[in-house]
């Protein structure tokens, strides 16, 4: 039997302050993939909203310290596309001038993996003993969609959920206007465009909405909730690891 | 004005962090001009033989709405072009150019088709012109100006009809390109790749056929023996 | 025109409220973006394709100005006259100079966002030469005296009963009562009066897509007619165009025009390409006279060798403005300039300055879309960026904006501090948020919950968890 491979969960800073249940439900489907897990004291967040700032130096201090609060582990995995496409397209780059720190940076870019695509693509999960019995459609959130290639897979694994359907929306693709600061710095444009999103939903028919981004998915289900639409907003991995008995996004226990 | 010139070619010289290309330099760059080689080109009608390039091209040039009447021989031209006119409602009248490749079509045996050569006026209903080559590719006809060519005989009337000859038909842009230079005459002041009539999405994003340019787009394919 | 970038926020939520506008917009999904992911599908060769045409682009732009001087030289050797000009100003006397040395009068122009960038219109206007807008948008667009709002549709912001209105109140001399429902009926009326103005004008102006070194020759890509029009029947025909249009051969033009017409408007290839080539020829019997190409730097030069270079591959086809949800959202009117949608965000700043333009890159959110159908495979994403950069470099960011991050780089880097403040924060908001887990209104979140609810956090941090788990089981 093989030595099991040693996972560093980064958790993100959203799902953090927000949302834990999405990190346990990665922690689970990790460990179900046969994956040690292990979770570094020294992370808070992966740079993105100074570096989508044009804060270089502030990002560039960031991304030290997850660089080095990283190092030794064999994978780096991340409940987000956003946050791992930070760490795997975007340090490496950051660090262009720094010839030691770009060549760290690189290194951890290889390990780095967003969640479902590392459970498909590296430990080669085809299916996942969980039930859902009802439709869900699936957002493709724009970093893991453009910077990382996350399509299929979450996919692949949802449709082997016992007793799931999957709608898929309209424009599926299409960003749902959060965009990390732009949410907050054009939160009229945002909202405009989180509103075609959740057209889009509806139209699919579909009771949930997934996705594997908490950023989409606060947006998304805020704008659902402002709506009075009933479609509940859940992270895929909380679907996959068959955790849902906390409420879902933007919902209480009341 | 050399001030402009002079001032712009050292500020492109500034950015780029060096002095004038010349010399040896230059001789890549001259011969990458000389000897203008194609880049990938798609294989949809090169891999086809000439006969599947034509089929290919009445295909595509009906899929915008061009319309192809194939004939013959020459001799049909006349009447099809009669019989077109017709079945629109479409006075029988034309402005011809004056280009010899006609000259072996027997217009004189629709004599109520009321033809005259020369340059197209505002308020010619149909012109007939002759073309340089079709593209497969796309569906597209290739004109030159020329004194039998005039350009405005291609966009002022409201229906443009135009004489083809399946050996015309080349596979590809660059075939178009190399056979106006097998030519030896230089460019012409004007080439028109022409692929359907005139349309404007304009309004809406509604596709309306007929903008500035002719209505209709009429081909008539002569499958001259090859 | 007189930029008003400096005013995206207003214009943009005057947009957002103008329903003529959102329903035009509308049209663009099943439009323009439909019918280029069809036609793309189509060809297998689209992605060799377009690295062949990124490869021409930047071998040429690596000798820009070898290439301009080969193009010039066949330029002249055909009778034409090349033009050099540093700034629209420049521009702007030039082709004035020109129609005065002909006595013009009217001139009849095709589409070209070169001559929006010059304002060449108001200028002619202004010194007693009229300007006829002939592209059917550009012109509805000049009779209701308002600016293009997409590089390629001018006026996709109208809504049909718009372009009618505007139609009766300026086509005087026709029939009152005569109907103007739909398009149909628009169009042939603009075909009738814009008729009249090609057969007068005395010179005609078109915008290039393409010049060609080999063989000193310029290209229009359009689909109407007009252009064609525009530069056959008038005594002559100037171009307009920006330095980075030039591209060596014919065959490189063949190839990045298979990726245009695709990816600007769904179709194969354009109704009317047409390659001019100088004046008339002696033995012609139509064509212009004369025939003068306008070279305009205005700031290209300088973006050479910069980190913005790879802009200067656009070829102009607005496929990223099509697919932008920003743009979608708001209209072309609201980036305030001659650029909107993604490529306007990165062009703009660096011809009219940040300060004025600093909004058009911020108000991105980084989705990538542009990037993904860009036929140039240009990184718009990334050079939005770099102007941020650029931004807070110069402290152009807004102060509260940099203490923000400051404070917020600190606690992140300060993992022991953060911790227990993330923990705090989790519980008490979890609170607030009672039990509904959710807020109608937060104060500090911008403007978020003026049209959203925010969800409540679960009420403990991951780590505080984590931890209390780890210590469950040792």
């Amino acid at each position: 039997m093989a030595e099991p491979k040693r996972v560093a969960l980064f958790v993100t800073c959203l799902v953090d302050l927000f949302r834990p249940s999405i990190g346990f439900a990665a922690v689970k489907l990790l460990e179900q993939a046969g994956c040690a897990v292990s979770v570094p004291t020294a992370q808070t967040c992966c740079g993105q909203p100074a570096y989508n700032s044009g804060d270089k130096r502030h990002t560039k201090t960031v991304a030290r310290q997850v660089i080095a609060a990283f190092s030794g582990f064999d994978y780096v995995v991340v409940p987000s596309g956003s946050c791992a496409g930070m760490i795997k397209i975007h340090y490496p780059a950051l660090f262009a001038d720094e010839p030691e720190l770009a060549e760290r940076a690189r290194e951890l870019a290889a390990r780095t993996y967003e969640l479902v695509a590392f459970l498909v693509d590296v430990m080669g999960m085809t299916r996942v003993a969980a039930t859902h019995a009802g439709s869900v459609t699936y957002h493709d959130s724009c970093s893991g969609l453009r910077e990382l290639g996350v399509k299929s897979q979450p996919r692949q694994l949802l449709a082997s959920v016992t007793g799931l359907t999957l709608n898929e929306m309209p424009d599926c693709e299409v960003c749902c206007g959060f965009g990390g600061t732009f949410a907050v710095k054009y939160p009229e444009i945002s909202e405009q465009i989180a509103g075609e999103k959740t057209a889009a939903i509806s139209a699919s028919g579909a009771a949930m909405v997934l996705a594997g981004d908490l950023g989409c998915l606060l947006n998304i289900a805020g704008k659902l909730k402002r709506q009075g639409k009933p479609v509940q907003a859940r992270h895929v991995a909380e679907i996959l690891a068959d955790m849902t008995d906390q409420p879902a996004i933007g919902e209480g226990s009341g | 004005m050399s001030d402009g010139r002079s001032q712009t070619l050292a500020a492109i010289r500034r950015s780029l962090k060096r002095g004038e290309i010349a010399g040896a330099a230059a001789a890549p760059l001259e011969a990458r001009l000389k000897d203008h080689r194609r880049n990938l080109i798609p294989a949809r009608a090169t891999s086809l033989d000439h006969l599947g390039q034509v089929a290919l091209f009445v295909k595509m040039a009906e899929g915008v709405q061009a319309s192809v009447a194939r004939v013959s021989t020459a001799a049909d031209v006349p009447g099809e072009i009669a019989q077109y006119l017709a079945a629109l409602n479409l006075p029988a009248k034309a402005v011809l150019a004056p280009d010899p490749s006609l000259d072996d079509i027997p217009w004189q045996d629709r004599p109520l088709l009321d033809l005259h050569k020369g340059r197209a006026e505002d308020g010619d209903g149909a012109g007939i012109t002759a073309c340089f080559a079709g593209i497969a590719e796309t569906g597209t006809l290739m004109l030159l100006s020329g004194p039998e060519s005039p350009t405005r005989n291609n966009f002022l009337p409201d229906t443009h009809i135009v004489i083809l000859r399946d050996k015309q038909i080349l596979a590809a842009y660059e075939d178009g390109w190399d056979a106006l230079r097998a030519k030896n005459t230089g460019m012409p002041r004007t080439v028109n790749f022409i692929t359907g009539p005139s349309r404007t999405a304009d309004i809406e994003q509604r596709i309306e056929l007929g903008a500035h340019g002719p209505r209709r787009l009429h081909i008539v394919l002569i499958d001259d023996g090859k | 025109m007189r930029p008003q970038s400096h005013a995206f926020k207003a214009n943009a939520r005057a947009a957002l409220g103008d329903a003529n506008l959102q329903q035009a917009m509308n049209n663009l999904k099943t439009g323009f973006v439909a019918r280029r992911a069809a036609v793309v599908a189509l060809l297998p060769e689209w992605e060799n394709l377009r690295d062949a045409a990124i490869a021409i682009k930047k071998h040429t732009l690596t000798h820009l100005d070898f290439y301009l001087e080969a193009f010039e030289r066949q330029v002249v050797a055909q009778g034409g006259h090349v033009h050099w000009c540093r700034d629209a100003a420049e521009a702007n006397a030039t082709v004035l100079k020109i129609c005065r040395a002909l006595g013009a009068k009217t001139v009849t122009k095709g589409k070209s966002m070169i001559g929006e960038e010059m304002a060449v219109n108001d200028y002619l206007a202004a010194n007693g030469v009229t300007p006829v807008e002939t592209d059917l948008g550009e012109y509805i667009l000049q009779i209701r005296n308002e600016p293009p709002s997409h590089i390629i549709a001018p006026a996709i912001h109208l809504v049909k009963e718009q372009v009618a209105e505007s139609f009766r109140q300026t086509h005087t001399e026709l029939d009152p009562a005569r109907p103007l429902d739909d398009a149909r009926q628009m169009c042939d009326e603009a075909r009738g009066i814009l008729r009249k103005s090609f057969l007068a004008a005395d010179v005609g102006i078109t915008g290039a897509n393409f010049l060609i070194a080999e063989t000193g020759s310029s290209i229009i890509v359009t689909n109407e007619g007009n252009g064609d029009l525009t530069q056959s029947l008038p005594r002559a025909h100037i171009v307009l165009a920006s330095l980075e249009k030039v591209v060596p051969t014919l065959e490189d033009a063949s190839t990045i025009l298979r990726l245009l017409a695709r990816s600007a408007t769904g179709q194969e290839f354009s109704a009317y390409t047409t390659i001019s080539t100088g004046p008339r020829r002696a033995a012609d019997i139509d064509g212009p006279g004369e025939y003068h190409v306008v070279l305009l730097d205005n700031g290209r030069s300088a973006l050479l060798g910069s980190e913005f270079e790879d802009m200067l591959r656009c070829i102009r086809c607005a496929a990223c403005l099509n697919h932008c949800p920003v743009y979608a959202a708001i209209g072309g009117h609201s980036y305030g300039w001659v650029y909107p949608g993604p490529m306007g965000a990165v062009l703009t700043p660096s011809l009219i300055g940040i300060s004025e333009a600093g909004n058009l890159p911020n108000a991105s959110t980084f989705c990538g879309r542009c990037e993904e159908v860009c036929p140039m495979k240009i990184p718009l994403p990334r050079m939005m960026r770099h102007w941020r950069e650029r931004e807070y470099e110069r402290h152009l960011s807004p102060a509260r904006a940099r203490w923000g991050l400051a404070v917020w780089a600190f606690l992140v880097t300060h993992p022991a501090l953060y911790r227990p403040l993330a923990e705090i924060a989790a519980r008490a908001l979890g609170f607030f948020g009672g039990s509904r887990g959710r807020f109608r209104t937060l104060p500090f979140a911008g403007g978020w919950t003026d049209g959203r609810d925010m969800p409540a956090p679960q009420g403990r941090s991951f780590h505080a968890l984590w931890a209390e788990r780890q210590r469950g089981r040792a």
